[in-house]
């Protein structure tokens, strides 16, 4: 066998209360894509930062071409070939792309030089980019060409894509797996990090598996099934979500020609949305992130008032309410972004449960808190959605990404709405706890209650909802009958490839 | 009244004079503001830096020798906030009033014996032929030396944040300190350098108004300018060009309504008083509408705790 590019043996690493990596052992070899595969929380994402310098581990080895392997810094391993595509891109909004690059390179040229290399380097993969724009103005796709480029600009012989697909449509996730094809037939080694299986079945050589930070198994992707591997990564047999048959009752929420300007500099307006939802159907709402979800869920909740006549509630006017006379007429939301917006990271569960239930729970009289009450509701969500905590005393922040999640939806699955909005609702959850909120929407759903889904995760979305829309750039799609969608149509609907190219090979 | 008293000349080149130690003092905050710290205590190392400045002075007899030691003490000073926020990670507002309160209280004790006493001059700069240049010459080349430091430095902060490697990492500290941190740069080491940079310059302006502008010590001289500064910086949308025009404009309109005053213009005081504050928020603001903003990373605390 020849000397692999790189070979990891035995590496340990703990933090305080928790061993992210135990033992973990494989090897890249030259010129194969290496998939690393584990739920939130398996330890990926320490194996990639001891691999590219950021931290150190306690114990192993790694070994480069047979040689020892210890980069102190991102710098060192960027000096023997190690680039690396982060999850969450490490760009700087303000500056531009050349600028972006120079700042990721140890010997940029000067910056005319680097332009025209940056122009020559992504035609030749068929990533077009201007080097002299902001990346603020720049979408999602075209901002994670810019952290591939600035990989490619160093020649490196091992590429780490941390979840490179999560923000792309299933056209550019195409246009990406070209490059990458192209770049493994020039024998430089990929090392994909995802949890989406079936990319990984197309595109990977060999897959390594990490479960609670051991290496628990690894296969060949293309000759397993998507389940085998979904099982070794969570350790147990799955449930899918179960729907029953359901039957649509009246509309319940009705959208029409909505169009409001982004609160945000870097936001997205919202152009003319139609939408109607009714009870007992469930409206998913993909789309890449940044075409209009925040600011779709923002008028939906009442963070940002509209033209009263836009949105309906049981044909009652609604746009102009603010959300807690939203929420008292029934229609609640679950907003993303679990620290800070679903949330309050510092104040306790209880506290957190008030903050959206007091009207609908009675948990105020005349402006006293009724603490008692409070407390046992807290209690009641966190039995009903099995959130792991000591109790509700403890602060939002303390608890895990999956669990604080189970908690926020329960919050608004308890109160019985008639409406419930959603964004991102399994966002960062593995996969258990996943499953657990997606039949929690579903059986919501099945008692009458109309809910609007928005979320990135296609496969999410299509084992939930009954029909389907997609925003892109403000705009949303007539939604269409869930059942019978193709991939491909999908794609369409959420704008295509926005002008990437397949590469030329 | 008579405004035939005001001499344009003598206006023009009084109002570079005012102008100097609040462009001294707003350069070095745009640098420290650039790499994402927010230093409330410019007043404070100002100050520090003006009785340094002039007990140095005072002792060695040397004017440079006083303005190297200011720029120390302003630093010596900074340091302070240093180990306040990027060492002990506490809060940067809080830690910038406190530094500019300490400031102010240890200067008034270290300037004790120095009321009354009249520091050495510096002197102007005299270049043959062109310092006597008519109204231009009196103008533009008949200054005390910091004056053209404070102009040099202008320059160079533009031309290093612009087109060199060590700007360009700079602003990327300001902008995401997540990101540079991923990238490999020291964040914590960068933003202590730009922190000591910001209280040198804050020094060498404190120390030119008690050197130069009013030459003499007494408790709280700088009066606000440290505060006029950091206005300055956000309303001047982190250019140093800008600054320099905004600190001119302030200036010029400070010494302007000092020789309304005198000359006794038929308008209250109290308005004269206010309108260099007024005027020169006015322009930079309708100058700030353009589409920049702050470094995004500005005031809050950076932890590599993964």
């Amino acid at each position: 066998m020849t000397t692999p590019l790189l070979s990891l043996q035995g590496l340990t690493k703990a933090y305080p209360g928790v061993v992210a990596n135990d033992q973990v052992s494989f090897d890249i070899g030259e010129g194969e894509v290496h998939a690393l595969l584990g739920e939130n929380g398996a330890g990926k994402s320490t194996l990639v930062k001891m691999i590219y310098g950021l931290v150190k581990p306690d114990s192993g080895t790694m070994l480069l071409r047979g040689q020892s392997f210890t980069p102190s810094e991102p710098r060192a391993a960027r000096a023997d070939g190690i680039a690396m595509v982060f999850q969450h891109f490490s760009l700087f909004d303000a500056l531009n792309v050349a600028e972006n690059i120079a700042l990721g390179m140890e010997n940029p040229p000067a910056m005319g030089d680097l332009a025209s290399r940056i122009r020559e380097v992504s035609e030749t993969y068929g990533l077009p980019l201007d080097p002299f724009r902001t990346v603020g103005d720049l979408s999602a796709g075209e901002r994670q060409r810019v952290e591939i480029i600035r990989c490619l600009l160093q020649d490196p012989k091992l590429l780490i894509m941390d979840e490179p697909t999560s923000v792309l449509t299933p056209q550019e996730v195409e246009i990406l797996f070209e490059t990458l094809n192209k770049l493994r037939s020039e024998g430089t080694s990929i090392l994909y990090i995802s949890h989406k299986l079936e990319e990984i079945r197309t595109l990977c050589d060999h897959a390594t598996i990490l479960r609670l930070g051991k290496n628990v198994g690894e296969c060949v992707p293309s000759e397993t099934s998507a389940r085998d591997m979904a099982e070794m990564m969570v350790g147990s047999t799955l449930q899918t979500p179960e729907r029953s048959g359901r039957e649509f009752g009246d509309v319940a929420l009705d959208v029409s020609g909505l169009s409001v300007p982004s609160p945000s500099e870097f936001g997205t307006a919202l152009r003319n949305v139609h939408m109607t939802v009714r009870k007992g159907e469930v409206l998913g709402i993909g789309g890449v992130a940044g075409n209009g979800q925040d600011e779709l869920l923002g008028v939906l909740s009442g963070e940002i008032p509209t033209a009263a006549d836009a949105i309906k509630f049981a044909g009652q006017p609604i746009g102009k309410l603010g959300p807690t006379a939203r929420r008292k007429l029934g229609v609640l939301t679950a907003p993303e972004e679990r620290l800070g917006h679903a949330a309050a990271p510092d104040m306790s569960l209880t506290e957190n449960a008030l903050l959206t239930g007091s009207v609908r729970e009675g948990l105020e009289n005349n402006g006293f808190l009724k603490w008692a009450e409070t407390q046992s509701f807290a209690e009641k969500i966190i039995n009903a959605f099995d959130v792991r905590t000591p109790g509700p005393e403890n602060a939002a922040r303390s608890l895990s990404g999956g669990n604080l999640q189970k908690f926020v939806i329960g919050r608004e699955v308890l109160q019985d709405p008639d409406v419930l909005v959603v964004n991102q609702p399994t966002w960062g959850v593995d996969a258990a706890a996943a499953a657990a909120i997606r039949q929690a929407i579903l059986d919501l759903a099945a008692k009458g209650t109309a809910v609007v889904c928005i979320s990135q995760d296609l496969d999410e979305l299509m084992e939930i909802s009954d029909s389907f829309a997609a925003l892109n750039e403000g705009r949303l799609s007539a939604p269409r009958e869930t059942t019978g969608l193709t991939v491909e149509e999908i794609g369409l609907m959420m704008g295509g490839a926005h002008g990437m190219e397949v590469a030329h090979v | 009244m008579d405004l035939g008293e005001i001499n344009p000349v003598l206006l023009v080149a009084s109002l570079m004079v005012a102008a100097t130690p609040l462009l001294l003092a707003a350069i070095g905050e745009l640098v420290v503001e650039k790499a994402g710290v927010l230093n409330l205590g410019v007043e404070g190392m100002m100050i520090v830096g003006a009785i340094s400045g002039f007990a140095t002075s005072v002792e060695t007899g040397s004017p440079w020798l006083g303005f190297l030691a200011a720029a120390v003490g302003g630093a010596v000073l900074s340091l302070l906030f240093v180990l306040l926020t990027q060492v002990a990670l506490a809060n940067q507002v809080a830690s910038g009033l406190a530094l500019t309160l300490f400031g102010l209280g240890f200067s008034a004790l270290l300037g004790q014996g120095y009321v009354g006493v009249k520091p050495p001059s510096m002197g102007e700069i005299h270049i043959p032929v062109i310092s006597d240049i008519p109204v231009i010459g009196p103008i533009l080349f008949q200054h005390d030396p910091i004056l053209y430091v404070g102009i040099a430095l202008t320059a160079a902060v533009w031309a290093v944040l612009k087109y060199t490697r060590a700007g360009l990492v700079l602003r990327a500290v300001g902008e995401n300190h997540d990101a540079a941190h991923a990238l490999g740069y020291k964040v914590i080491k960068i933003r202590i350098m730009a922190i000591m940079f910001g209280g040198a310059c804050a020094g060498l302006g404190g120390a030119y108004i008690s050197l130069i502008r009013v030459p003499q010590w007494t408790e709280g001289m700088t009066a606000g300018v440290g505060w006029i500064a950091l206005a300055l910086v956000v309303f001047a949308s982190w250019k140093p060009w800008r600054a320099l025009l905004g600190a001119y404009l302030f200036g010029g309109i400070t010494v302007l309504q000092l020789n309304l005053q005198a000359a006794g213009v038929a308008i209250p005081v109290e308005y004269l008083a206010m309108s260099p504050y007024i005027i020169t928020i006015l322009v930079l603001v309708i100058l700030s509408a353009d589409k920049s903003s702050a470094p995004a990373s500005l005031g809050r605390i950076f932890h590599a705790s993964h």
